[in-house]
């Protein structure tokens, strides 16, 4: 029970792909050969400076990188007002990631990725989606490289997500409706795999998230730790010194390992993982993997699951089709066994709520991932003495989301 | 000697191939699941099959997806399965059994419970086609201890490098995955086999099952012919799915049509 704790949270993974004991390999063996070669390649490309030159060269002229920081003051200000207490109400700062192109902190990994399968001679490129920002962003990449690219998507979420799905057929792509199991985010996954394996010679799968087996947890974490990094330094030249909290959105938990990343060893700096509670962590309808799951296996990685007693996978539910999914990166899932982390979780309407208050005093409509954090952030910051700074990762924009809310609001449009 | 072990020595004995089918349990119920089992060795199966359901078969077509979704709707469970395996036994003492499933029921099963129910029910192998042998660790010991073979896929993806790491981690026999692909999905071509046997021969003296992708009792007699066996699934599960009704449950004829089709595979792979 009592294990030593690390000297640095910024070692793993081990050599198997391990967290402690999340992470892992668990795939057919017609897969492992090909993640052999994504890991070896990956190894290689880290090495090679010609490839970080030009990942970033990308980051800076095609996506817009460096994403301001943002002290976000009528929010600041109207946090204070609500609290309770006098000389409370923290600093709220937000690292805009959802002013990257296409919208959101996907691109970031994308880039890397496709950079990545392009000096491994791969031709085609798969990639699932949920609310379809990571299919966008891979879409908008292969279009920007011409590269043929396939994604899988939930027949569910294709229905739900009807803008994105139309941007993704402008870009070139081609939307995969997938009617399997609930035909939503994890079945997307199943069915990229299924092709992938059926397609080992010239494609390459581009995951959306810390998730899978490894390397990708490791390598969309290094892909998206640019947000961390960045925001570090924004941070020090703004205010001389680092942030007192983190907060981000957990879906699969891609942004939020990002800008933790960069600040794990940083002893002072607290972090908060939101997952979405979607109707409550006490009925059956959310997707708060770390929250009410346990550990298993899925889609090739170990790590903390919605599942029955039996260990089957069960559905997860949010507003946010970019939450609704069962399982969270193995990264998190050890942060969260040691504590590093604390992870807790907004509903469906706190999220409705904080995407109200961000537009109306800040001018930003936030897509509903980063809502949740923000929902937290509403929660968290009046508790807080004045002179502490909470950042919190506006990871996507709420254009997409404008049709959700609406509905969710009663209003026609 | 396992049952396993057993099998493939009297069949060498006798101067022919394996028939090893597959059948997820509880498909589309228990009742059906256990007269299908207790029928296939009569209809000339040598090897049984049972897929354990499971919510996300990533390495299965659409027909074994299918199949699981029936079977998770009547209440199956690895226990549950077990439970059939446990009550096949009772009438058949030699005709080995392989459970084939996903990782995660046998991980919230508890592994070393699993391993020793398991082996307690009269099960003989395991495939459990989301570990790997770099992941070994997780089930081998447990496995061995409770005297279970831990069967591998060996798929044209594993290269010559890696083959005798994945044969090193391989006991009752290989089961050769003919296709870069999911079950039940495409064929391999003769000539693909004709060099792959052989390939994993040269690091193995285990027998070597051919599945995913064999449909006909031509294309069961060709993979004999290759091999020391022929694994036939989906084509068997397509015949069950198209006999019931349509509401999804067995008609009178769904054993019947099943066994059926299994006597004219055994027919091809004896002939072969």
């Amino acid at each position: 029970m009592n294990k030593p704790l690390p000297n640095t949270y910024r070692q793993g993974p081990d050599s198997q792909g391990r967290f402690g004991q999340f992470g892992g390999r668990f795939v057919a063996e017609t897969l492992m050969p090909l993640i052999l070669e994504v890991e070896q390649a990956y190894e290689a490309a880290k090495r090679d400076p010609s490839f970080d030159a030009e990942w970033r060269r990308l980051l800076t002229h095609y996506v817009g990188r460096p994403s301001p920081l943002w002290f976000a003051e009528r929010l600041t200000e109207h946090l204070r007002a609500n609290s309770a207490r006098e000389g409370f109400g923290a600093k709220v700062y937000f690292k805009r990631d959802e002013l990257n192109h296409t919208g959101a902190h996907k691109i970031n990994a994308v880039l890397g990725q496709i950079l990545l399968a392009k000096r491994m001679g791969k031709t085609r490129i798969i990639a699932e989606t949920g609310a379809g920002q990571h299919g966008v962003a891979t879409a908008t990449v292969c279009a920007l490289f011409d590269l043929p690219c396939t994604v899988f998507m939930g027949a569910t979420d294709v229905e739900r997500q009807q803008p994105n799905v139309f941007r993704m057929k402008l870009l070139g792509a081609e939307v995969m409706p997938v009617t399997s199991g609930a035909a939503t985010l994890k079945d997307a996954m199943n069915e990229a795999l299924r092709y992938w394996v059926a397609n080992v010679e010239d494609t390459y799968y581009c995951i959306g998230t810390v998730a899978g087996p490894h390397p990708y947890p490791v390598m969309v974490r290094d892909f998206q730790s640019v947000i961390g990094e960045e925001a570090k330094q924004q941070m020090m030249a703004a205010e001389g010194r680092l942030p007192d909290a983190l907060v981000a959105a957990i879906g699969g938990g891609s942004n939020a390992m990002g800008l933790f990343y960069p600040f794990l060893d940083d002893a002072d700096v607290r972090m908060y993982g939101v997952e979405a509670a979607g109707h409550g962590v006490e009925t059956e309808q959310h997707a708060a993997s770390l929250t009410k799951g346990r550990p298993g296996v899925l889609h090739g990685n170990r790590t903390y699951l919605l599942q029955d007693a039996h260990g089957q996978i069960t559905e997860a539910h949010s507003i946010s089709a970019g939450l609704d999914y069962p399982g969270v990166g193995p990264e998190h899932s050890w942060l969260h066994e040691l504590g590093r982390v604390q992870y807790v979780s907004a509903t469906d309407d706190e999220a409705l709520a904080a995407f109200q208050l961000c537009s109306k005093l800040e001018g930003i409509i936030p897509a509903l991932e980063p809502a949740h954090a923000l929902a937290h952030v509403i929660r968290m910051a009046p508790t807080l003495p004045k002179d502490e700074i909470v950042l919190m990762n506006l990871c996507g924009r709420g254009d997409k989301d404008i049709f959700t809310v609406a509905r969710h609001l009663g209003v026609e449009m | 000697m396992s049952r396993i072990a057993a099998k493939f020595a009297a069949l060498k004995a006798e101067g022919r191939k394996a028939l090893v089918t597959y059948l997820q349990g509880f498909d589309p119920d228990r009742e059906t699941s256990l007269a299908l089992l207790r029928g296939l060795p009569g209809a000339g199966a040598d090897l049984l099959e049972v897929g354990v359901p499971f919510t996300d078969p990533m390495a299965d077509g659409p027909s074994i997806q299918r199949a699981a979704q029936r079977a998770l709707k009547v209440g199956a469970t690895l226990p549950g399965v077990l439970d059939l395996v446990r009550e096949f036994r009772r009438g058949d003492d030699t005709t080995p059994i392989i459970l084939m499933g996903y990782y995660n029921p046998i991980l919230a099963y508890g592994v070393d419970r699993f391993c020793g129910d398991a082996a307690a029910a009269g099960v003989d192998g395991l495939i459990v086609v989301d570990v790997p042998p770099e992941e070994a660790g997780e089930i081998e010991p447990q496995a061995r201890a409770a005297g279970l073979d831990l069967i591998r896929l060996v798929a044209p993806t594993t290269d010559d490098a890696r083959l005798p790491r994945v044969l090193a981690a391989t006991s009752g026999f290989v089961y050769y995955v003919s296709i870069t692909g999911i079950t039940g999905t495409r064929s391999a071509t003769a000539a693909s086999l004709e060099q792959a046997i052989p390939r994993i021969h040269k690091h193995t003296d285990l027998p070597i099952a051919i599945g995913f992708g064999i449909r006909t009792p031509q294309q069961a007699g060709e993979a004999a012919r290759l091999a020391d066996g022929a694994v036939v699934g989906t084509a068997l599960v397509d015949t069950l799915a198209a006999s019931l009704d349509e509401n999804g449950k067995a008609r009178p004829e769904t054993v019947g049509l099943v066994l059926e089709q299994v006597r004219a595979l055994a027919g091809a792979v004896r002939g072969g």
